[in-house]
C-alpha cells in the first residue's frame, strides 16, 4: 500500500466538500444561460455558503437535537460515502468498505436524517416535505441498489471499487443491454434522491409543492450552510459514482504514480463537470411532474433496473 | 309585464315594467324599494339574467341607505334598488338565498357599517379580522378613530376531523412576492378536503379615503384609484373616472374613449403574458418564464413610449386622456409572435400538458353561481365581458371563452385573450385620431349643466339629468350618482361614486373582480392534491388589495 493510496480517500474528501457548490452552480448557470438569463456565476453557492455560516444559528422553540443533529449526520453520511467509493482510484485502503449495500445503507441515514429533521419541527410543512421524502427515498434506495447490482454480476463482487476495475479493465461490459438498463434507472434514481427535476424543484419558493426544500424550511445559518451544502456533496458524490461505474476511464490503480492520481483526479473532476452540464441542460426542457406520478416514474426506473439484474445474470450465465 | 322603449342610442330596450324608474345616469336607472319588497325585487332582475355587481352602503347621518347595483348586457342595462334603513336599527332582509355575491355584500355591509342581513346563513365576520371589536363600524361617519385592538372576538376557522385529516396553515407571510391571505388546508394525505382562505390582511380602508375628495379639482381620487389594485391602475382608474363624468354627465368624444380602451388593452397585454410565465415556472418550466419575462419588459417598454409609465399610470383623468405616441405595432406584432410561439412550446411538452389538463376544474353552473368574472369565468364557459355587455368605446369585441374550466382552459383563454389584444390595440391605433383629449370641466362646484351642454347630449337624457340634479324623488337624495364599468385584465371591475353638490366625493364604492372570484378557488380545488395549489393559486391569479381594498 503506497502512500499515495492512502491519500486518495482524503483526496476525495477533500474534492467533494470543495467541488460540491461548485457542481450546483454549474447546473444553475448552465440553466440560466440556456434559458436566456445571466446568470449568478458558478461560484454562487459558495458566495450563499458564505452568507450563511456569517449568521446567527436559530434553533426553532420545541426542537430537539434530532433538529440539530440532522444537518451534521446528513452532511456525515456524504462525506462518509466520498470517502469510501471509488472516486480517484480503485485501490485505497478503505476500499474493502465500499460495499455497495453499505453506500446505499449510508444514502438511507442521510435521507432519514434529513426527514427527521424536517419532521422535528413539528410545522405541516416539515411533516409535508418528510413524508413526500421518504416516499421518494423509499421507491428509489431499492432502484440504486438493484442497478448496482446489474453491474456487480460481470464482476462477481458486490465490492464497488471490484466493479469500477473490473469495467476499468474491460470497458465493453457496460456497453450492454444490462449496462444501458442500469444507467438509465441509475441516472433516473440521483436525480429523485438529489431532489432535482422532474422530480422536485430547487428552485422553487412555492412551500406546498416542496419536498426536499420542505424539509430544510425551519434551518437558518450554518445548519443551512451544512444541509446546502451535503445535499451538493450527496449530488457530487453520487454523480461522480455514476461516472466511475460507466466510465471509469483514467481512475487510478494500484501501480499509478503521483501523475496517474493526479491526471485521475482531474478526469473524475472533468467527468462530474461534463455530468453536471448535461443534466442541468436537461433541466430546461422538463418540467416538474405531478407528485402522484413520481412513483410511477420511479416505478419505471425500478423495473429498468429488476430488468438489468434478469438480462445481466442471463448473460454472465450464458457467457459462464 | 315589460315594456319596450327607445333609450339613448335609439335602439328598443326591453324594461320589465316595475322597474320602469328614474333614469340616473347611462344606461342606468334607479328605485327606491321598501325592506319588505327588496327580495322580490332582486328575485325579478336575477330571474331576468341580471347579476349582482355591486352593493354599497351609505350612511346619510338619521338613515343608512344600501344601493343594489345590478347589470345585464345586450343591451347594457343598470338597474339600481335603494333601500333606506334607520340608522338606529338598520336590518335587511338577507339575499343570500338568491345569490351567493349577496352573501358576501351583506357580510361587507355588516362588518363596516353595522347593517345586519337577516336570514343570513352565515352571519359571519368577513372583512374585519378578530381583532377589530364588535359595535365598531369603520364606514359610519360617527366611526371616529380606530379603536384599541382587542383578544376578545372570536373569528374560529372550521377544523375538519376525521382519521388522517391534518391542517396545513400557510401565511399570511408568503415566501414570494404576493399578497397577504392565509389559506388553511385540511388534508387527508395529500388531497385537499377543504381550503379557508382568510384575507382582507391589507383592509386599508380606501373607500373612507375617497370620500370627501374633489375628483374634477384636484387628480387626489384619480391617484387613489390607481393605487387600489396597483396591478390594475388603467382598469380602477378607468372605472372611477367613467364613474364621476357619468355622475357629472360628461360625454367624451369616440376617439378618446378608444385611447383609453387601447390602455385597459395594453395592460391586459403585459399581466397576460407575465401569466403565462408565471403558470409554465410554476410547474418547473423555467424557460418559457424567461422568455415570457422578456416579452414582458417590452411591454413595458411600449407603455413608457406610450404614457411615460411603464404601468401606465398617469395618462387618464377625469374628463381626460392623453398619451405621448401612439405604441409601435411592429414590435407588438412580434410580441404576439413571441408569446404564442412560448404558449405553443410550452403546451407542446407533455409533462407541462400533464399538469395543467384537468387540474382544479371550475364547473360552469359553480362559476355562474359564484358570479365568476374575467378570464377565469371566460375558461369556464361563461360569456361575460364588460367590453361586450357594457361597453364605454365603440369596439367591437367577442370574449374569447375556455372550455374545462380547468388550469388548462385558464392558460389558453390568456393565450388567445393576448392574441385578441393585440389585434385590437392594432385597430385602435390604425384608427386613432388626437393623441389628447380634455373636456371642459368648471372647477367650481355648479357645474351640473354647464359640463351637460358640453357633451353630446339627446333630450332623454337632459330628462334624467334634471331629475337626478332637482332631487325629485326626494328618496334617491340630492347626490349624483355615477357608475363606471370596465373590463380590466382580471374581469369586470365596477366602480359607483356619489357626489355632493359641490362635486366632492360622498362615497365611492369599488368592487375588483377579485372579490367575486376568490370564493372560486376553494370550490375548484375539490379532489385536488396539496402540491397542486400554488399552480392553481396562480391560474386564477386574483389581488389581494383589490379584494381586501
Amino acid at each position: 500500500m503506497t502512500v499515495l493510496a492512502m491519500v486518495a480517500p482524503a483526496a476525495q474528501v477533500a474534492g467533494v466538500l470543495l467541488g460540491a457548490p461548485l457542481v450546483a452552480g454549474v447546473m444553475r448557470q448552465v440553466r440560466a444561460r440556456l434559458e436566456g438569463r445571466v446568470g449568478a456565476g458558478v461560484a454562487q453557492p459558495w458566495r450563499d455558503l458564505r452568507k450563511h455560516l456569517r449568521k446567527q444559528a436559530m434553533t426553532p422553540s420545541g426542537t430537539t437535537v434530532v433538529f440539530s443533529l440532522a444537518p451534521a449526520v446528513v452532511a456525515g453520511s456524504a462525506l462518509l460515502i466520498a470517502a469510501i467509493v471509488p472516486l480517484v482510484t480503485t485501490f485505497s485502503p478503505l476500499d474493502r468498505m465500499a460495499d455497495l449495500f453499505a453506500v446505499v445503507g449510508l444514502l438511507l441515514i442521510g435521507t432519514v436524517a434529513l426527514a427527521l429533521g424536517g419532521l422535528d419541527t413539528g410545522t405541516a410543512f416539515g411533516g409535508m416535505g418528510a413524508s413526500r421524502g421518504i416516499t421518494i427515498a423509499a421507491l428509489a434506495e431499492p432502484t440504486i441498489l438493484l442497478s448496482v447490482f446489474a453491474l456487480s454480476l460481470p464482476a462477481g463482487s458486490s465490492n464497488l471499487g471490484v466493479i469500477v476495475a473490473a469495467t476499468a479493465h474491460d470497458p465493453w461490459t457496460v456497453l450492454s443491454v444490462p449496462g444501458a438498463l442500469a444507467f438509465v434507472a441509475l441516472l433516473t434514481v440521483i436525480v429523485a434522491e438529489t431532489g432535482r427535476l422532474p422530480v422536485d424543484n430547487p428552485s422553487t419558493h412555492l412551500e406546498l409543492t416542496m419536498i426536499h426544500e420542505a424539509m430544510e424550511l425551519e434551518y437558518a445559518g450554518p445548519r443551512l450552510a451544512l444541509m446546502e451544502w451535503a445535499s451538493a456533496m450527496r449530488l457530487t458524490v453520487l454523480l461522480a459514482l455514476l461516472a466511475n461505474l460507466f466510465a471509469p476511464w483514467g481512475i487510478a490503480g494500484a501501480g499509478s504514480g503521483a501523475g496517474g492520481f493526479l491526471l485521475a483526479t482531474v478526469l473524475i473532476a472533468a467527468k462530474v463537470a461534463v455530468l453536471a452540464l448535461i443534466l442541468g441542460g436537461i433541466e430546461v426542457f422538463v418540467a416538474k411532474l405531478r407528485l402522484f406520478r413520481v412513483p410511477e416514474l420511479l416505478a419505471g426506473s425500478f423495473v429498468l433496473a429488476l430488468l438489468a439484474v434478469t438480462t445481466s445474470s442471463f448473460f454472465a450465465s450464458a457467457v459462464g | 309585464m315589460s315594456i319596450e322603449i327607445p333609450n339613448a342610442e335609439g335602439e328598443n330596450i326591453v324594461i320589465l315594467e316595475s322597474f320602469a324608474s328614474h333614469e340616473v345616469g347611462a344606461h342606468r336607472s334607479a328605485r327606491a324599494v321598501e325592506v319588505g319588497e327588496l327580495r322580490a325585487q332582486a328575485a325579478e332582475l336575477l330571474a331576468a339574467g341580471f347579476r349582482l355587481a355591486l352593493v354599497s352602503g351609505h350612511d346619510d347621518g338619521l338613515t343608512l341607505r344600501v344601493v343594489y347595483l345590478f347589470l345585464a348586457g345586450g343591451p347594457d342595462q343598470r338597474r339600481e334598488l335603494t333601500v333606506t334603513l334607520p340608522a338606529a336599527e338598520p336590518v335587511l332582509p338577507s339575499l343570500a338565498e338568491l345569490s351567493v355575491p349577496a352573501s358576501r355584500f351583506e357580510r361587507e355591509l355588516h362588518d363596516l357599517f353595522g347593517i345586519i342581513p337577516v336570514g343570513h346563513p352565515m352571519p359571519r365576520r368577513l372583512v374585519r379580522h378578530a381583532h377589530w371589536p364588535a359595535g365598531w363600524y369603520p364606514m359610519r361617519r360617527d366611526a371616529g378613530p380606530p379603536p384599541e385592538f382587542v383578544d376578545a372576538e372570536r373569528f374560529p376557522f372550521l377544523t375538519v376531523e376525521g382519521e388522517g385529516v391534518y391542517e396545513i396553515p400557510v401565511g399570511p407571510v408568503h415566501a414570494g412576492m404576493i399578497g397577504p391571505g392565509h389559506f388553511r388546508f385540511s388534508v387527508v394525505g395529500e388531497t385537499i378536503l377543504r381550503l379557508k382562505a382568510r384575507l382582507w390582511f391589507t383592509h386599508r380602508g380606501v373607500e373612507k379615503l375617497f370620500e370627501g375628495l374633489d375628483p374634477v379639482a384636484s387628480g387626489r381620487s384619480v391617484e387613489l384609484a390607481a393605487a387600489i389594485a396597483g396591478d390594475t391602475s388603467v382598469g380602477h382608474t378607468l372605472a372611477h373616472c367613467l364613474a364621476v363624468e357619468d355622475a357629472l354627465g360628461l360625454a367624451m368624444p369616440a376617439g378618446a374613449q378608444r385611447l383609453r380602451a387601447m390602455l385597459l388593452e395594453l395592460e391586459r397585454l403585459y399581466h397576460h403574458a407575465s401569466d403565462i410565465g408565471a403558470l409554465a415556472n410554476d410547474v418547473g418550466f423555467g424557460l418559457a418564464n424567461s422568455h415570457a419575462g422578456r416579452i414582458r419588459e417590452e411591454l413595458l417598454r411600449i407603455n413608457d413610449a406610450v404614457t411615460g409609465h411603464r404601468l401606465l399610470r398617469g395618462a387618464i383623468g377625469v374628463g381626460r386622456i392623453s398619451v405621448r405616441a401612439l405604441p409601435d405595432l411592429v414590435r407588438l406584432r412580434a410580441l404576439a409572435d413571441d408569446l404564442a410561439d412560448v404558449a405553443r412550446q410550452t403546451l407542446a411538452k407533455s409533462m407541462v400538458y400533464e399538469r395543467f389538463s384537468g387540474t382544479a376544474v371550475l364547473a360552469l353552473r359553480d362559476a355562474v353561481d359564484l358570479g365568476c368574472l374575467g378570464p377565469a369565468a371566460r375558461a369556464s364557459g361563461v360569456a361575460v365581458d364588460a367590453r361586450v355587455d357594457h361597453p364605454f368605446a365603440d369596439l367591437a369585441v367577442a370574449p374569447v371563452l375556455g372550455e374545462g374550466g380547468d388550469v388548462l382552459a385558464r392558460f389558453t383563454v390568456r393565450r388567445d385573450e393576448f392574441a385578441q389584444s393585440v389585434e385590437l390595440v392594432e385597430r385602435l391605433v390604425a384608427e386613432a385620431g388626437p393623441l389628447s383629449y380634455a373636456a371642459d370641466v368648471p372647477a367650481d362646484g355648479v357645474r351640473g349643466g354647464d359640463a351637460r351642454a358640453a357633451g353630446a347630449e339627446d333630450d332623454a337624457r337632459s330628462t334624467a339629468s334634471d331629475v337626478r340634479g332637482g332631487a325629485a324623488s326626494g328618496v334617491l337624495s340630492a347626490a349624483r350618482s355615477g357608475v363606471g364599468i370596465v373590463e380590466a385584465w382580471r374581469g369586470t371591475v365596477v366602480h359607483r361614486v356619489e357626489l355632493d353638490a359641490a362635486g366632492r366625493l360622498l362615497r365611492a364604492k369599488v368592487v375588483d373582480p377579485s372579490w367575486f372570484n376568490w370564493p372560486a378557488v376553494p370550490v375548484s380545488l375539490t379532489d385536488t392534491i396539496v402540491p397542486d395549489f400554488p399552480l392553481v393559486n396562480k391560474s386564477f391569479n386574483l389581488s389581494y388589495p383589490g379584494n381586501d381594498l
